[in-house]
């Protein structure tokens, strides 16, 4: 067990094992504990594999399988903001793409890499359902909607700290 | 919980649910009742503040005995969010700010209404808000009742509206066949895509004897565009949890699960309290009304694919597995959810469930079209004037939805088609807005019903570059199992490519058509069968933009940024305002002259044509 102290802090550590207990041999649950997993920190680190699979009875190579199926799952860290954007229908036609392409100068990055500074992660997903405030981007799970290029500076630049 | 406590808790909330539906005081000691959207949408515009300081500006007012504040579910015209509801007034404010709320409360307080949150039509405020064009014409089933029912006591709510009577009737007086015949006497028919008759496929798992079945909500709401399956959840959460007990008590089976999509944390927190709440009251669990039904509830999140939303990816999912399709038959009504048979429903189809046996099979059979029964929701969206959820009865036309109740397009722009059945659906020109909305009519158009996605486009729209949006969604999404689906549709889209390019033959169009039908015949599941469908709709009735493209080198809505150029034109003052705005300094000439862009050195970024002031400058 010592190979979890890099797993992340210790509270993260030990909310991970109980999630572990909680679910030990239930191999129906894989999506619900990698869920939680990456709830807890921020993403699914290697090491937590692992140890998933051996509490919940369940191959590696399966799990593996199961988070590069769901876009959901992540392998890499989070960054402090994570910029989500949606390029669902309605989206799309208002012009997401020009804000995605602003974004992602202005940050100086491609979709799904980190800032230098660690900073900000652009993601981009199908429709958060907001598709009355279209164009729409999440930060952090915020939604911050009808949006126009022009707002993308202001937006970024308030997360400077 | 029996009849009498069913009962009890009915009388005991039907005061306040009668006071907002009609202005009945005789059980209420408040005399106001404002209620605050909290579905996502208007949520994400701040709604939860606005209730905060409402709630704040009554306390400093002393108000709490007269005005009563609540949280309400969604109440569909997400785009002029947050929304505001007061009763008795039955008022509806619009793009409420923390700042109007001290003007919202000492105007009420005298009884009076803040005319400039009111919806406004014509330049005129309109004062009850059924009295709006966008809710007019609206008919509620599905949605029914949603905006009577406050979030803080949503299964007092519920109930006082009858909620859970369908459940103690079906249980206590009818047979599995009573309630399955009653289903499929009311026509009603699938609301998540194909359009399935709901009674058949009740019926179809009823008869396979096992020892165990399964009801599975499909509410893995993938179509990028709609919202209405997270709306019911969010606002009337109740209807899917009492639904699904009657299906599983209609074809034998004690346990259910809720396929719920990750991206819908809201939908998910109120669902989930939702069925604690029933548990605990006993309208779920053992022995339901003391029968000897019994059914178990739980949700499964999804993590993100839109293929999940097929119904045996779906039972993968839910079995922990990689959410890749099967063949089917066999049909989940046979071999479902761990080889047990299954009912797979969407959501918005459950949600007429309980009053199709409150009303009675003709009821709802008389609403609607011969071939489709009831009423569907709509998810308005794109370039139209009132974006958001609209209940229709069957048989509308695509016209009144977008004119009538859409409020037409914004900015004088022109219509040019709308996008139905998401992804796997098709455009509809202007030429067929006239078609009622049916099963049927779609399908003949070559669009489909689908979960009810209605993308309006407008002149500014590339018909060729809007399929190659869905193509991109398709090709992502495509689980990877099959090869038509997985090579085929990238295939199509490199053809895309190569066409908003400006690098396709015509040869490449026919190549296009052909290998679309390959696909479409070929692919395992729904998705792959389907995914052709926006190319060969806008191929079928936007092939005049294809050939532009093509041998014009044109794209007449200016959106291909290979085939666009700029220019300017003599209405140029010589401000020179284009050209210092020009990133790459494309744009030269003399102050107080015309300007020129060089052709070679532009990137098209349409900088210079956001600039002009004074329209000098075209793109084609």
């Amino acid at each position: 067990m010592c190979n979890c102290i890099r797993l992340g802090t210790e509270e993260q550590v030990s909310e991970f094992n109980a999630l572990l207990d909680e679910y030990k041999g239930q191999k129906d649950n894989i999506m619900i504990v990698l869920q939680k997993t990456q709830g807890i920190f921020g993403y699914i680190p290697e090491m937590s594999v692992k140890m998933i699979a051996e509490a919940l009875k369940i191959a590696e190579s399966e799990i593996y399988g199961i988070i590069t199926f769901y876009s959901q799952f992540t392998l890499t860290p989070k960054a402090k903001y994570n910029l989500d954007i949606c390029l669902g229908t309605a989206c799309f036609v208002l012009g997401a793409q020009d804000i995605l392409d602003k974004i992602l100068a202005k940050l100086g990055v491609k979709v799904g890499e980190m800032t230098k500074d660690g900073k900000w992660i652009v993601t981009s997903c199908r429709c958060l359902g907001c598709c009355g405030l279209a164009p729409a981007i999440t930060i952090n799970g915020e939604v911050y909607g009808k949006l126009k290029v022009e707002d993308v500076d202001k937006i970024i630049d308030g997360f400077a700290d | 919980m029996n009849l009498e406590s069913l009962e009890s808790l009915k009388k005991k909330y039907l005061a306040e649910v009668e006071f907002r539906r009609k202005g009945d005081t005789s059980g209420v000691d408040y005399k106001y009742n404002i209620m605050v959207c909290g579905g996502t949408g208007c949520r994400s515009c701040k709604s939860k503040k606005v209730q905060e300081k409402l709630e704040e500006v009554i306390k400093a007012h002393n108000l709490e005995k007269e005005i009563m504040v609540n949280g309400v579910g969604c109440f569909g015209l997400c785009v002029n969010g947050p929304i505001v509801l007061v009763y008795p007034q039955d008022a509806m404010y619009e793009k409420v700010s923390v700042d109007d709320c001290e003007e919202i409360i000492t105007n009420l307080q005298e009884g009076k209404l803040v005319e400039r949150l009111l919806h406004h039509e014509n330049g005129k405020a309109v004062e009850k808000k059924d009295e709006i064009d966008f809710c007019k014409k609206q008919k509620y089933i599905a949605r029914n009742n949603a905006e009577y029912m406050s979030l803080e006591n949503i299964l007092g709510d519920y109930i006082a509206l009858d909620g859970y009577a369908a459940l103690h009737k079906v249980v206590t007086t009818m047979s599995q066949e009573d309630v399955i015949k009653t289903i499929k006497d009311s026509g009603l028919r699938g609301r998540g895509g194909a359009g399935f008759p709901t009674g058949n496929k009740w019926e179809f798992t009823r008869v396979v004897e096992a020892p165990q079945k399964y009801v599975i909500c499909n509410a893995d709401e993938g179509d990028p565009g709609a919202f209405m399956d997270r709306s019911i959840i969010e606002s009337n959460p109740h209807a899917i949890i009492e639904a699904m007990a009657i299906c599983g008590y209609a074809i034998g089976a004690s346990k259910g699960f809720v396929y719920l999509r990750a991206e819908y944390p809201l939908a998910g927190e109120r669902l989930q309290s939702a069925i604690d709440e029933a548990n605990k009251m006993g309208l779920l669990g053992e022995n339901i009304f003391g029968t000897n039904f019994s059914f178990d509830l739980q949700i499964k999140y999804g993590a993100g694919a839109f293929v999940c939303g097929e119904e045996t990816a779906l039972m993968r999912s839910i079995e922990g597995k990689r959410g890749e399709p099967t063949l089917k038959p066999p049909y989940p009504a046979e071999k479902g959810l761990y080889g047990c048979p299954s009912v797979i429903n969407n959501v918005e189809t459950l949600a007429n469930i309980a009053q199709i046996i409150n009303n009675g099979a003709a009821w709802f059979n008389s609403i609607g079209t011969n071939d489709s029964k009831g009423t569907k929701v709509f998810a308005l969206t794109g370039k139209i004037k009132n974006s958001g959820l609209i209940e229709l009865p069957m048989g509308t036309t695509i016209r009144e939805i977008i004119y009538d109740i859409g409020g037409g397009i914004p900015n004088g722009k022109k219509f040019k088609a709308v996008q139905m059945g998401g992804p796997s659906g098709g455009c509809i020109p202007e030429e067929y807005l006239d078609t009622p909305i049916d099963y049927k009519s779609l399908n003949d158009l070559g669009s489909m019903m689908g979960s009810g996605g209605m993308i309006v486009v407008d002149e500014d729209t590339c018909m060729v570059n809007l399929a190659k949006f869905f193509l991109q969604f398709t090709r992502d999404e495509s689980c990877g199992k099959c090869t038509p689906c997985r090579i085929g549709n990238k295939r199509i889209l490199e053809i895309l490519d190569k066409i908003t390019d400006g690098k396709a033959t015509m040869e490449d169009l026919d190549k296009l058509e052909d290998l679309c039908h390959y696909v479409k015949n070929n692919s395992l599941c729904g998705l792959g069968q389907t995914s052709p469908n926006p190319v060969l709709s806008t191929l079928k009735y936007f092939r005049h933009e294809y050939i532009e493209h093509i041998k014009d080198h044109k794209c007449r809505a200016g959106v291909c940024k290979a085939l666009t150029s700029y220019r300017i034109t003599d209405k140029c003052i010589g401000c020179s305002a284009c050209s210092r705005q020009c990133p790459v300094g494309a744009i030269t000439g003399e102050v107080r002259k015309k300007f020129d862009i060089n052709d070679e050195k532009c990137i098209k970024c349409g900088k210079c044509f956001e600039t002009c002031r004074f329209g000098a400058i075209v793109k084609g």
